[in-house]
């Protein structure tokens, strides 16, 4: 249940999120190595646009990929069709971008 | 050997159409060199005239007698028994992912229609009052064409893919591959018609590359990489149109 939009908008989220998880994974274990507190973590991360940016765009890339990923399972596995199936697209996509929103944010803003 | 010493097959035949069926047990002799066409031969011939199945060429050039034997697709005159036996036991089904008209006989034509509907035929370029157009056999596109034109349309790759089990309306690796050799044929115009045709919702970009197309495919062809093909000249067409627009 796939056209080329929905083909190309997956590969190509799938392609900016590459580099981000390596970016996060390398980060993380970066980051601890000498023990880190929330506090010192929020004192970094708030206010920081870079870190507003990099999360941002990887939950922005997650949503979309993990919808369409979803979708194909939804329609082939429990044959969901049509207007149910557009619903839980979208539906999946903007719950993930509503929560992931709300933690960049929270991690981000002052 | 012990197959050698066996006098008896027990063949288990799916019988029914459409509304449904069950499995029917023969037995039927062994005998030396027997494909799986040769034991549902005898079973019709000698044990139950009213068993319903498709063949034609007995040589595997037809494409008519794929069934499933024992779970998995085949051709089933180039199938020898000795091959696919499990112990001693052989299921005989109709092919899946198409509906059932009687026994073991399905009905092709959702296969075709989708050769049609993914754009699997002749655009020229020329009429036929003009010169043959001579072809370059080394070219790379005339190459990428020529792994294709064998297949003779069994569909057994069809039958293999978990990919149209799940969704009946994806095109599938035979009606694709066909696409993708004419995209690759010099003698054929009108290529983005093909692109098109395979970037719908039920086109090219539906394929998991799970491979059992290649896997069971009885010429050796390799579906897989057609759609593979057909994903990265969409995936390419798709930027370049971006760019016209």
């Amino acid at each position: 249940m796939l056209d080329l939009r929905l083909y190309m908008a997956q590969r190509i989220s799938a392609m900016v999120m590459a580099p981000l998880v390596l970016g996060h994974i390398a980060v993380m274990i970066y980051a601890i190595q000498g023990g880190l507190s929330t506090a010192e973590i929020l004192s970094r991360t708030q206010g920081s646009v870079f870190w507003f940016l990099f999360y941002g765009l990887f939950v922005v890339a997650v949503s979309i990929h993990a919808a369409i990923g979803l979708r194909v399972i939804a329609h082939e596995w429990l044959r969901l069709r049509g207007a149910a199936l557009a619903l839980l697209t979208w539906g999946i996509g903007l719950v993930l971008l509503f929560m992931g929103a709300r933690a960049v944010t929270a991690v981000t803003l002052l | 050997m012990e197959q050698a010493e066996q006098t008896h097959l027990e063949v288990t035949v799916r019988r029914g159409n459409a509304d449904g069926g069950k499995d029917e047990v023969f037995r039927v002799p062994v005998f030396d060199n027997q494909t799986i066409l040769d034991v549902v031969s005898w079973i019709q011939q000698y044990s139950d005239p009213t068993l319903t199945y498709r063949f034609a060429c007995r040589v595997g050039m037809c494409g008519s007698c794929a069934m499933m034997v024992n779970g998995k697709p085949r051709w089933t005159c180039r199938t020898h028994v000795n091959k696919v036996l499990d112990g001693k036991k052989l299921h005989i089904a109709p092919l899946r992912n198409l509906p059932v008209i009687k026994d073991l006989a399905v009905d092709m034509d959702p296969f075709f229609d989708k050769w049609v509907e993914a754009e699997g035929k002749h655009h020229p370029t020329k009429t036929r009052d003009d010169p043959i157009e001579q072809i370059n056999p080394e070219s790379a596109e005339r190459i990428e064409a020529n792994a294709g034109i064998e297949c003779i349309n069994c569909s057994v790759c069809y039958a293999a893919c978990d990919t149209v089990a799940g969704n009946p309306d994806y095109l599938g690796p035979a009606a694709l591959q066909r696409a993708w050799t004419l995209f690759n044929d010099a003698k054929n115009e009108d290529k983005q018609t093909i692109l098109d045709a395979v970037s719908g919702t039920s086109g090219c970009h539906n394929c998991h590359s799970m491979g059992s197309c290649t896997h069971y495919c009885p010429n050796d062809l390799n579906p897989m990489a057609a759609v593979a093909g057909l994903k990265r000249e969409t995936a390419k067409s798709f930027f370049r149109r971006r760019k016209n627009a």
